[in-house]
């Protein structure tokens, strides 16, 4: 039983952070049909703003949990102001283009941001300050529930709750709604697209920065490659839950974390992504918009 | 107004004219890269990480085939010609090697020193073969690249992963004394052939068990739940075959969930970014390494002068690469030319003093005399285990 815990919750706090970077993946795709390959670089960003600030309060002697508060926070604006700048670079002057160039110009802008990030910092992996402390009243858990996996699973899902809260209560969030359903019909009645698609992309990347400094400062390390693997898992998880979706994205996060924690603990982890696209692929099949995805009729 | 479109006339003309100056240029150069290669100097292409995050694996190389040359060429060269140095980069991965293999094939290059890694190595060699081109690596370990017989153009001055995971494995049952071992892997050519190795080995000694056998993707985001199935499995020690970012990555988790037992790895983890990364959490941990001479002579002086040239300590395999970079030149001298027969018939027959021992190669391309020892990092260096 303590073993299926320790597995259930390692599950948990990796599939939290798939869901994290996943609903970046998803809110894009939502409205303006487009797969940001460049998300995962966003998250290697967030990780790098994180690992920089911790740099500079860890000299002037702050707390950890102070560090990692704020280390988060200006990620978090960082990250939103590059996924800004690299929606009106490579999507805006695309948007009324074939969709296969906005598609290529994401790979592109994927690429220059790892090459930009290995010769601005380097090629090497780099430590990143553990700032997760082990608390003391968690060490009765401590055998299935690290400290650092309960913190990524609770900011998790306060992040998420506010997310639902902005999307569905707030004026924004009800224009990326409406703009996501019909971008045409939301412009005629005076939704203005262009700040929705603006607000979408920098709310995705902030929400990626969190989980990169979370899983950075429970790693130990980063180097400017770790944005592929995680980017590459996260978009499976947004696939797997219905791409689009929102409460799809964070269901199919966790829907991989626990398949891929459960293969490795149970079979063996030489098969833990064989079973994880597997699962995609079954779920594809069974049900091709995804687990909570909505399916469309397709005009032909 | 008019002035102003003159200027512009006259800067489109000298942009033209500085293209048109750099395209002469480049044909020069490219002329002169021909002549090289056949008549006054003798090109020798050094393959490897040089960039990516596993460069801390290649530019040693380069830096040891960079200061064999230059010794070489203030003694004159090799029978009076110049030893010139190409660098390609490969970043340790199979794919960009076969680039790099058949772009040093089309420059007409035929002494190669590289690849540094195994796998990189692997899928550049048949390119090599078909276009008779002599490679020696300081580092690829893989047991098949020499004992398969498949490329008789191969050779090294490391000793291979049935010996390296052997004598981990033997480290950790006959000095340890563990008795439940949990080999981990990153399914790569490299780290799963010294996990398969050192699975052997703990077989046939028959003194610990295996209690797990597993492999890894590499980069992976997370490696907890595998280091949960570790602890389930009561090893009481872990053998890991792989690259230093997956090692440090699980020794960090598995500190983190309070699992404190020795960590033997391979020479993949002894390099110093592992203790770089991994930090206070690299302390103790075991990797066998090439077996290095503290007290040769050639040894110390190439360190000597790596310091004076680059300022610096030299990397990880530097001394193998050295030894690659003699034993080359030296098999040139004595062939008197670069043809790939007489050269590899040398490489076999000839002895030659380097920082890693007296060596030749023997039949099928292993260096005859190398074998490893096993390091622990003590305060934050890695120092020989006696």
């Amino acid at each position: 039983m303590e073993y299926f815990l320790q597995l259930f919750f390692s599950g948990l706090s990796k599939g939290s952070v798939y869901a994290l970077i996943a609903l970046g993946y998803t809110m894009v795709y939502g409205i303006i049909e487009l797969i940001n390959f460049a998300h995962g670089e966003i998250y290697m960003i967030g990780a790098f703003t994180g690992l920089i600030v911790a740099g500079l309060l860890t000299a002037l002697g702050w707390p950890a949990l102070a560090i990692l508060a704020i280390a988060v926070v200006v990620a978090m604006v960082y990250s939103g102001a590059y996924g800004y700048t690299v929606e009106k670079i490579a999507y805006k002057p695309l948007r009324n283009a074939p969709r296969l160039a906005p598609l290529i110009s994401a790979i592109g802008m994927s690429i220059f941001l790892q090459n930009y990030v290995m010769l601005a910092q380097t090629p090497d992996f780099l430590p990143f300050p553990r700032l997760i402390p082990d608390l003391a009243f968690m060490q009765k858990y401590n055998s299935f529930l690290g400290t650092s996996d309960l913190l990524i699973i609770v900011t998790s899902i306060v992040v998420m709750a506010a997310l639902n809260f902005f999307i569905k209560f707030t004026r924004m969030g009800k224009a990326m709604r409406a703009t996501a359903q019909n971008r045409k019909m939301a412009m005629l009645v005076g939704v203005n697209v262009d700040q929705v698609i603006s607000a979408t992309f920098i709310i995705g990347s902030s929400l990626a920065a969190v989980g990169g400094v979370l899983i950075a400062s429970h790693m130990g390390q980063i180097n400017f490659y770790i944005g592929f693997i995680a980017g590459l898992k996260a978009f499976t998880a947004a696939v797997l839950g219905g791409i689009g979706s929102i409460p799809g994205a964070m269901l199919g996060g966790l829907v991989l974390g626990w398949t891929e924690s459960f293969a490795t603990g149970y079979v063996s982890s030489d098969y833990e992504d064989v079973f994880a696209f597997l699962l995609l692929v079954l779920i594809l099949i069974f049900r091709p918009a995804g687990l909570l995805g909505k399916q469309r009729a397709q005009k032909v | 107004m008019k002035a102003r479109w003159i200027l512009s006339v006259a800067g489109v003309a000298m942009a033209g004219l500085l293209m048109v100056g750099c395209g002469k240029k480049d044909e020069q150069k490219t002329d002169a890269a021909n002549a090289t290669a056949s008549s006054d100097k003798i090109v020798i292409g050094v393959a490897g990480a040089q960039s990516g995050d596993l460069a801390s694996y290649g530019l040693p190389t380069l830096n040891a085939a960079k200061l064999v040359a230059k010794e070489v060429n203030a003694k004159g060269g090799i029978n009076g010609k110049k030893v010139e140095i190409l660098p390609m980069d490969d970043q340790c991965k199979p794919e960009l090697a076969t680039n790099a293999a058949t772009k040093l094939v089309s420059e007409k290059v035929n002494l190669v020193i590289g690849h540094i890694c195994s796998g990189a190595t692997k899928a550049a060699l048949p390119i090599y073969k078909d276009a008779k081109v002599i490679v020696i690596s300081p580092s690829a370990t893989s047991t098949e690249l020499t004992q398969s017989g498949d490329y008789p153009n191969f050779f090294r001055t490391i000793s291979y992963d049935l010996v390296q995971g052997k004598a981990g494995a033997e480290f950790a049952e006959n000095t340890l004394h563990v008795k439940k071992v949990a080999i981990i892997h990153d399914k790569g050519d490299y780290g799963k052939g010294i996990a398969e190795s050192a699975k052997t080995a703990l077989e046939e000694g028959k003194q610990a068990k295996v209690v797990l056998f597993e492999g890894i993707t590499p980069g992976g985001v997370d490696y907890s739940a595998v280091v949960q199935k570790i602890k389930n499995s009561g090893a009481d020690c872990v053998i890991f075959g792989g690259y230093h970012p997956e090692a440090s990555k699980i020794i960090i988790q598995m500190h983190q969930k309070g699992l404190k037992i020795p960590f033997v790895s391979d020479d993949g983890v002894k390099v110093d970014t592992f203790i770089k990364t991994a930090g206070a959490d690299a302390e103790g941990v075991y990797a066998t390494g090439p077996q290095i001479l503290a007290d040769n002579a050639i040894y110390k002086k190439a360190i000597e002068d790596h310091k004076k040239d680059f300022g610096s300590d030299p990397g990880a395999f530097f001394p193998q690469a050295y030894a690659a970079s003699q034993a080359l030149m030296n098999a040139v001298a004595k062939a008197g030319s670069t043809d790939y027969d007489k050269v590899a018939a040398a490489l076999r027959s000839e002895y030659v003093e380097t920082p890693v021992g007296k060596i030749k190669f023997d039949s099928k391309g292993d260096a005859e005399g190398v074998s490893f020892s096993v390091y622990q990092v003590k305060n934050g260096k890695y120092e020989l285990v006696k």
